[in-house]
């Protein structure tokens, strides 16, 4: 037996390198914002207009927002939204998509239809979503679950169709039953694919929230700015709205990213041959 | 025989792969089959396998014909093959799942220790290196007791030193096991090295041209006469002058 092969990674040149890696990774977006929020104020200033708002306006009225506690309802009335409508699409897509990635039939007879749904705008289906759910909570919460459905559906797909032929092959030998070879092979297989997918659709469902919340519902992020626009012009308020759904929709994009470093950590990618041997 | 192949042809579509294979081989025997690339030799392999049926012809194992993939006899490939979401025991232990957690635990220790890879049971596969890999899977065959392995060129993606290293490997654990063994290389050299007989295969449509008795002692001796007559043969036979 003897010899035993090297270990592949330097662990200790890395951890110094994360290290200063890690502290560039928060100063550098702070310098870049600290230069922003100047030149906005700056401009603000300069222009001497009275509707655009200076970031000290903005800071107030989420202040204010906070204080009246309208802040938190508006956030987790859209957070409740975007997650009942993402997981429907999860449940619904992920499944779908492994049929589809399985049965090469089914998807020949299902995949034209997906693709020419795929390019229309969730947008497009908001005049169906209020004939069929009415002013109601469900209305948007079934245009995030189009805008997400898609995404998720064509990645378990891909997934399905790319686990390498050999994984599968010996699946078998070991004498898996379909069932099994999809628990214990397949779904493994497919995992950081479908991550990576399940991250692109919330991303997209996120952007679809405000615009879905600008029909049919009375509260959450999206309804903050066109309410703060049509009762009184409070561009102090639109520009708050925005900016909480742009840091929250990076705060979740961010705990996504992490999930799927985990996973992806655990491996290298499958098809990539080991280093050393190349 | 263990593994009978009787009049075995196969075709993809209109073209033609293998063309009248019959060959026996015997319990316990080593055998190679070697040939050039797209011979038809990984085709053969996967009939045997029962992962491919064939156009005519039948293979039959223990005098049952071979349908479907079967636990009592495994596919290995090249490293590649070694699933890179479970850990060298989770791998080793991949085909045990009808087992009792003891006995499992038990069977992949043993099987860990065999291929020399103790103290890596936690590691996941990128963290090993082409070798190492392509010892777990060798273990993940063997540990659910097969009596037959089948090889396809498992040592092909190996550096040239890992290879010969493996080869060793492979006779030792083969002596050990008492398996039967058939062996797909394009390497001629390797199944002088490795085989009780090579099977030599022609161009496609793959037929066999010779089989050769490698009547040499393991271990071998890699400057003997007897190596170096066998292997000329075997590259005579296949159409090529052994110099560059």
């Amino acid at each position: 037996m003897g010899s035993r092969e090297p270990m592949m990674r330097s662990s200790i040149q890395h951890s110094t390198f994360n290290t200063q890696h890690s502290t560039l990774r928060f100063v550098l977006p702070l310098i870049t914002a600290t230069i922003i929020l100047a030149l906005w104020a700056v401009a603000v200033k300069m222009s001497g207009t009275k509707i655009f708002p200076t970031p000290i306006a903005v800071a107030k009225a989420i202040t204010t927002l906070a204080e009246k506690s309208l802040l938190w309802r508006y956030i987790l009335d859209s957070l409740t939204r975007v997650f009942a409508g993402y997981l429907a699409a999860i449940v619904i897509g992920i499944p779908l998509g492994f049929l589809l990635g399985w049965y090469a039939p089914l998807a020949r007879a299902i995949n034209p239809l997906i693709q020419m749904l795929r390019p229309i705008s969730p947008l497009a289906w908001m005049p169906l979503a209020v004939i069929w759910f009415g002013v109601s909570n469900a209305a948007p919460i079934f245009l995030i679950f189009l805008a997400s459905l898609f995404p998720i559906i064509v990645a378990a797909m891909n997934g399905v169709r790319n686990v390498p032929p050999m994984y599968l092959q010996a699946g078998r030998n070991f004498g898996l039953s379909t069932r099994q070879l999809m628990i214990r092979v397949v779904a493994p297989a497919v995992l950081p694919r479908i991550i990576v997918g399940l991250r692109l659709a919330f991303g997209i469902a996120w952007v679809v929230l405000v615009a879905a919340e600008m029909i049919a519902v009375d509260s959450g992020l999206g309804y903050l700015i066109i309410d703060a626009r049509n009762a009184g012009k409070r561009y102090d308020l639109v520009v708050a709205g925005m900016l909480m759904i742009g840091v929250i929709g990076l705060l979740l994009d961010t705990g996504m990213r992490a999930v799927e470093g985990v996973v992806s950590g655990q491996r290298s990618v499958a098809s990539k041959p080991a280093a050393s041997d190349h | 025989m263990k593994v009978q192949f009787t009049d075995v042809s196969m075709r993809f579509g209109a073209m033609e792969v293998l063309q009248h294979i019959t060959l026996g081989v015997e319990e316990g025997e080593f055998c190679c089959i070697v040939g050039p690339s797209g011979c038809g030799k990984s085709t053969l392999l996967n009939i045997a396998g029962g992962f491919l049926a064939p156009a005519s012809g039948s293979v039959t194992i223990d005098g049952e014909p071979v349908t479907a993939p079967d636990r009592r006899r495994i596919f290995v490939f090249q490293e590649r093959g070694v699933f890179p979401w479970l850990t060298v025991e989770g791998n080793i232990g991949f085909g045990l799942f009808d087992m009792p957690d003891d006995e499992r635990r038990q069977r992949v220790t043993q099987y860990i220790e065999l291929v020399g890879l103790k103290g890596f049971e936690k590691s996941y596969p990128r963290e090993l290196s082409g070798g190492m890999k392509q010892r777990v899977e060798v273990a993940r065959a063997l540990a659910v007791n097969p009596d037959v392995l089948f090889l396809d060129e498992p040592f092909g993606a190996l550096d040239s030193i890992t290879r010969l290293q493996m080869r060793s490997e492979l006779l030792r654990i083969w002596r050990a096991e008492k398996k039967t063994v058939l062996f797909v290389t394009h390497d001629i050299e390797e199944s002088v090295q490795l085989a009780d007989r090579v099977v030599v295969m022609s161009a496609r449509p793959g037929h066999i041209r010779r089989v050769v008795e490698i009547d040499i002692a393991h271990p071998r001796d890699l400057s003997s006469r007897r190596y170096i007559e066998l292997r000329d043969l075997i590259f005579g036979e296949i159409g090529l002058a052994h110099q560059v």
